[in-house]
């Protein structure tokens, strides 16, 4: 049996996320599982199921030279160019 | 997960700079995600209280199921269905959410066969008549709500995760529990009767389901700190009381307990001593149904191996004509 991770979009419109993980021999039974899993209440219109080893993921103990530059480079946020109130609009 | 198997924390690396560090996190109420660096007593305590909590809904299945072929009606049937089905879900969000510390299903699960793993007493007790499938919903099923909604809480991401999905779901299995009560409790002097005798045996055991007295428990410091829990047994324990007396009295059923008092001081109900003993016995296998339980989960496990079989044989088979194609 292989691990798959489970994706759920709940209704069209709306991107899929991530609900858990199932176990099954092949893709189709996972799917077959992840449906009886995971929608059992109308959780959900589509399912991705993906082969948990095919993931790559950040490492967190990189998290703070991955993520944190950003913070020092806040001109990338529309609030660091304030204007007066006249100015309407932008 | 797909961060299953992998140990940041190795054994031995629990320097005081790490522990403390991830205490600092814990009392900022940041979440703990699989990956992170967690201490060994932490991953541990969570592996074996979520597998516990996984093998308690799987067994749970069982005391119900007696009844389905049974049950007063059709639609009654159709219910009880849902709510087993719900209960194996319930286990596999857990053992999934378990797996993510880097213990495999498999091995919990043989763990569980086997009966080294233990799961909660309640599922020991036999369902003699149909208003017991009403009583487990609403006093099992109801303080196990109490003790999972501050579970959805925990420190653990994964796990929390798990209850806030597993707490939606289990009302409706206290909400139709307390239906088959109202039925029962209004129906004919022998169905009234069943009613109560149901909640006669289900009362006490359920009240034990939060486990020993705070001055007794041994797990519960530690995990109050990492906050795996947030409330404490008696505390819990005197919330579900306080919740379901009213209930009952709606019913016009006694709960069998002489010393149940509203305390107008305190705001709680008071109620008699716990005679622990009779739990003790149990957890120690000598339940009334702890053989048949573990029975019925072995058999269902090796009656199911020739499914298990076919699936991989039928896998191998399409993952061969895919590479000859």
């Amino acid at each position: 049996m292989k691990l798959y991770e489970v994706f759920i979009r709940a209704k069209a419109g709306l991107s899929h996320k991530h609900v858990g993980s199932v176990h099954a021999s092949d893709a189709q039974m996972a799917m077959q599982n992840a449906r009886d899993l995971y929608t059992r209440r109308e959780e959900g219109e589509s399912i991705w199921v993906v082969d948990s080893s095919q993931i790559v993921s950040s490492n967190p103990a990189d998290k703070a030279a991955y993520f944190e530059p950003a913070e020092d480079k806040i001109y990338r946020h529309p609030s660091f160019y304030p204007f007066d109130k006249e100015v309407k609009n932008i | 997960m797909y961060s299953q198997g992998l140990r940041d924390s190795k054994a031995g690396d629990d320097s005081p700079e790490l522990l403390e560090a991830f205490q600092k996190r814990i009392d900022a109420e940041e979440k703990i995600e699989p990956r992170d660096w967690m201490p060994q007593a932490y991953r541990k305590t969570l592996i074996r209280q979520i597998s516990q909590h996984a093998h308690s809904e799987i067994v749970g299945q069982l005391p119900e199921a007696n009844w389905v072929t049974r049950a007063p009606t059709l639609k009654r049937k159709l219910i009880l269905l849902a709510k087993i089905q719900d209960e194996a879900g319930h286990g596999l969000y857990l053992y999934s959410a378990a797996e993510t510390l880097g213990e495999s299903r498999h091995k919990m699960y043989q763990d569980l066969l086997s009966g080294k793993a233990k799961y909660s007493s309640i599922f020991n007790y036999p369902t003699l008549n149909w208003a017991d499938a009403g009583a487990v919903g609403w006093l099992v099923d109801g303080a196990a709500i109490m003790n999972q909604v501050a579970l959805c809480r925990t420190s653990y991401g994964p796990y929390s995760r798990a209850m806030v999905r597993i707490c939606k779901e289990e009302s409706f299995h206290q909400r139709q529990g307390y239906d088959i009560m109202i039925k029962m409790a209004n129906g004919t002097p022998e169905q009234k009767a069943m009613a109560q005798d149901a909640l006669d045996r289900t009362w006490w055991p359920s009240l034990m389901m939060f486990g020993p007295s705070d001055k007794d428990s041994t797990h519960s410091n530690q995990s109050m700190k990492w906050k795996i829990k947030r409330f404490s047994n008696d505390d819990l324990r005197q919330k579900f009381i306080d919740a379901t007396v009213p209930q009952a009295e709606y019913l016009g059923l006694t709960i069998p307990d002489k010393n149940l008092k509203y305390n107008e001081k305190t705001g709680h109900y008071d109620f008699s001593e716990i005679i622990w003993d009779e739990l003790f016995e149990v957890i120690k296998g000598n339940g009334p149904c702890n053989q048949q339980r573990m029975d019925a989960r072995n058999k269902a496990y090796d009656d199911g191996a020739w499914v298990r079989e076919a699936a991989a044989a039928y896998a191998e088979k399409q993952q061969n004509n895919k590479e000859v194609a």
